[in-house]
């Protein structure tokens, strides 16, 4: 059954691709709410326009996906967070974006806007403003509590944003995140933007990302404009994406395992993980390898040393991981830290659709690449590891998994990729057009949203990162363990500050 | 364990010497810097890093001069946990609105005589960001910045010659 078949619609919308969009009234607004709260769908994304909002609904098991649309004529809508939670962050950014007011919300703090851009909803249409008053944290109460206040500046090389604990003792007992401090207005600049300049501002959504922001913002104007990449580029695509998992992962396993205080880890994977950025070097010429995936293929093939490169560090991943594997298996120090703290429940991670390895740990099957098979995933094989324990300790062993798989599957299309074209030709005058598309990323699933004019300007772009829906889980997942614990629990999701404030 | 940890010990070290023009810079500078460093801060520089607004993209590079390739310590410069402790803000990002306030307040905070590296194309002039409702623009817009480093993001190498530099710079101021 088709997602739309259970909400009543106004109308579809035609320019919409690959999956449907239609514009629904408050029965229909309504009925996807339902949907969204009795779990049998996922909140995939919910962004603004001027006047309208709209909702990404997942159907997982069907691998189906749905765009619902409200119009706000009185600029304002039904507030989705009242009754489905993940919501809630979305909500308050799409009113400080563009003012629209969700009729019935709880919580209409700001959540972006700290009150010094000098505007208020300054992607919206409205000309009024906005009355500054103090951010309220939520409030913790009891005789023995007290709070202590972090960040915005964190004493690590980290990006900034604002956490406050409230603790007994040494027990966290809640704690509160405040972000928006990368704030960069990154949807505002893609207003207007050139395919090139849009290309490079996704690229620059969360550093550690930019080959599945790239990725994703690829696919959703080749979605929007009906046309394809070679295979060539999408098989380098895919090459380029799963060497920026490599990358990730032994960077994160070894900062995690730091954490526990067992350095030597972290020296480790640290070679590992400078390994892969000068490989991604030798072959696309950047460590980063941003701005090579752009909406039609790819600006360069390998490079003539980069299939030995590759194939090196491979060779070298295969020789050393293992080692590294048992290592963290045997080590009880390391277990004593890691085994049962910062535990994510599985109802949350299926509640908030967290993506990534935040949700594989704890139980929730989800992987873009294998539930949406979007090419060349579609050819390859691969398994997509899943644990239930849902502590600091399945995020490393999911992690530990990933890596392995990332090497097969590198090995597979370095296997398959055949000489031929690299980039296609992108049509112009097609006419207001829309795409949407999910690529993974590393720390889990990227939504892009976009619509094109006639002269392929960007009119409205969206970018959803995962951190989206596991930032709250990390609120949940600290209570009950101590402060210390939480610089560990923190490592384990490493959620986006730049890919979330945008 | 045991045998990751002995391999460890005998297989060598991987600290990167540069290419040979490079090496020759690198090893220049490394000797200034002991001279430099010692008349003016004993024998080394605490940096203290500050995100103001990043993609992450940089953060990731700066991250990598702690590896076994690059091993900053070597030259005597180190991150610290406190502006207070610092004698070299390394800043990066189009400054956002929302974190000049915590950037000025850091760079208070940070005792005399102390230097700001602006780092990456951000923190030049906003780079790609510049121009938004939401960034400032460059670093020097809110504090005073000694020395650019140019990327997006710069490489280990390039962060690594703009600190030995700023090492040779702060001799020379002193
Ligand atoms: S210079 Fe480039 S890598 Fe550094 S923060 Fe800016 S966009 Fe990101």
């Amino acid at each position: 059954m088709d997602i739309l078949d259970g909400i009543p619609h106004v109308h579809a919308v035609a320019s919409h691709r690959p999956w449907p969009r239609a514009v629904v009234a408050d029965a229909g607004w309504q009925a996807a709410i339902e949907q969204l709260t009795a779990g049998r769908l996922t909140l995939l994304g919910f962004w603004g326009e001027p006047s309208a909002v709209h909702m990404a609904l997942l159907d997982g098991a069907a691998a189906e996906i749905a765009v619902v649309t409200y119009e706000c004529a009185a600029g304002r809508f039904p507030s989705v967070a009242r009754q489905h939670l993940p919501a809630l962050r979305l909500e308050r950014t799409i009113h400080d974006l563009f003012g629209l007011t969700p009729t019935g919300a709880d919580d209409m703090r700001p959540w972006l806007d700290h009150h010094v851009w000098g505007k208020s909803f300054p992607l919206g249409n409205r000309n009024v403003p906005r009355g500054a008053v103090t951010y309220q944290f939520l409030p913790a109460e009891g005789e023995a509590l007290h709070q202590v206040a972090v960040g915005p500046v964190h004493a690590g090389i980290i990006e900034p944003g604002h956490f406050r604990f409230t603790a007994n003792g040494e027990h966290v007992v809640r704690l509160e995140q405040w972000l928006g401090y990368t704030h960069k207005g990154i949807e505002r600049l893609m207003q207007g933007a050139s395919l090139d300049v849009a290309a490079k501002l996704a690229n620059r959504t969360s550093g550690d990302s930019a080959v599945a922001y790239a990725f994703a913002f690829a696919r959703a104007v080749e979605a929007a404009l009906d046309i394809e990449a070679p295979p060539r580029a999408i098989f380098l695509r895919a090459l380029m994406a799963e060497l920026e998992r490599l990358a990730n992962h032994f960077g994160d396993i070894g900062a995690i395992c730091n954490d526990a205080s067992f350095a030597l880890m972290h020296a480790q994977t640290g070679i590992l993980r400078e390994r892969c950025l000068r490989a991604a070097n030798v072959a696309f010429g950047h460590r980063l390898m941003m701005d090579v995936i752009v909406p039609g293929g790819v600006v360069q093939d390998i490079a003539p040393d980069g299939d030995m490169a590759l194939r090196r560090l491979l060779a070298e991943i295969k020789r050393v991981f293992p080692r590294l594997i048992e290592l963290y298996d045997n080590t009880a120090s390391l277990q004593d830290r890691t085994v049962t703290t910062g535990i994510v429940k599985t109802e949350y991670a299926r509640q908030f659709g967290a993506g990534g390895y935040v949700g594989r740990a704890s139980g929730r099957n989800f992987d873009a690449r294998r539930t949406l098979a979007y090419a060349p995933y579609d050819r390859l094989a691969f398994e997509v590891p899943v644990l239930e324990a849902g502590d600091v300790n399945a995020r490393v062993w999911i992690r530990i998994r990933e890596v392995e798989q990332s090497v097969a599957l590198i090995a597979q299309i370095l296997d398959l990729m055949s000489p031929g074209e690299i980039r296609s030709a992108v049509p112009a005058g097609r006419g207001d057009c829309e795409g949407l598309a999910v690529t993974e990323a590393f720390r889990g699933d990227v939504l892009i949203w976009l619509r094109l004019d006639q002269e392929l300007r960007v009119q409205r772009c969206h970018l959803r990162d995962a951190s989206w829906f596991q930032w709250p889980l990390l609120e949940t997942a600290i209570e009950g363990n101590i402060i210390a614990d939480f610089p560990l629990c923190n490592k384990s999701f490493n959620c986006s500050y730049s890919g979330a404030d945008l | 364990m045991r045998k990751t940890l002995l391999e460890s010990l005998t297989h060598g070290s991987l600290t990167e010497p540069a290419p040979a023009p490079d090496e020759a810079a690198l090893a220049e500078l490394a000797s200034k810097v002991d001279r430099a460093a010692q008349a003016r801060l004993g024998r080394s520089l605490a940096i203290r890093q500050v995100d103001a607004g990043s993609c992450n993209g940089c953060e990731l590079e700066i991250h990598a001069l702690s590896n076994a390739f690059y091993d900053i310590e070597r030259f005597g410069l180190r991150f610290v946990a406190s502006p207070r402790h610092a004698d070299v803000l390394l800043v990066t990002g189009p400054v956002t609105h929302n974190m000049r306030q915590a950037l000025e307040r850091t760079y208070n905070a940070t005792p005399d005589p102390k230097w700001v590296v602006a780092v990456g194309g951000c923190a030049l002039d906003g780079g790609i960001f510049g121009g938004s409702y939401a960034c400032v623009g460059g670093v020097s817009e809110v504090v005073p910045v000694d020395l650019q480093i140019k990327g997006c993001p710069p490489t280990p190498t390039d962060l690594l010659k703009g600190l030995l530099a700023l090492l040779e710079h702060v001799g020379g101021k002193g």
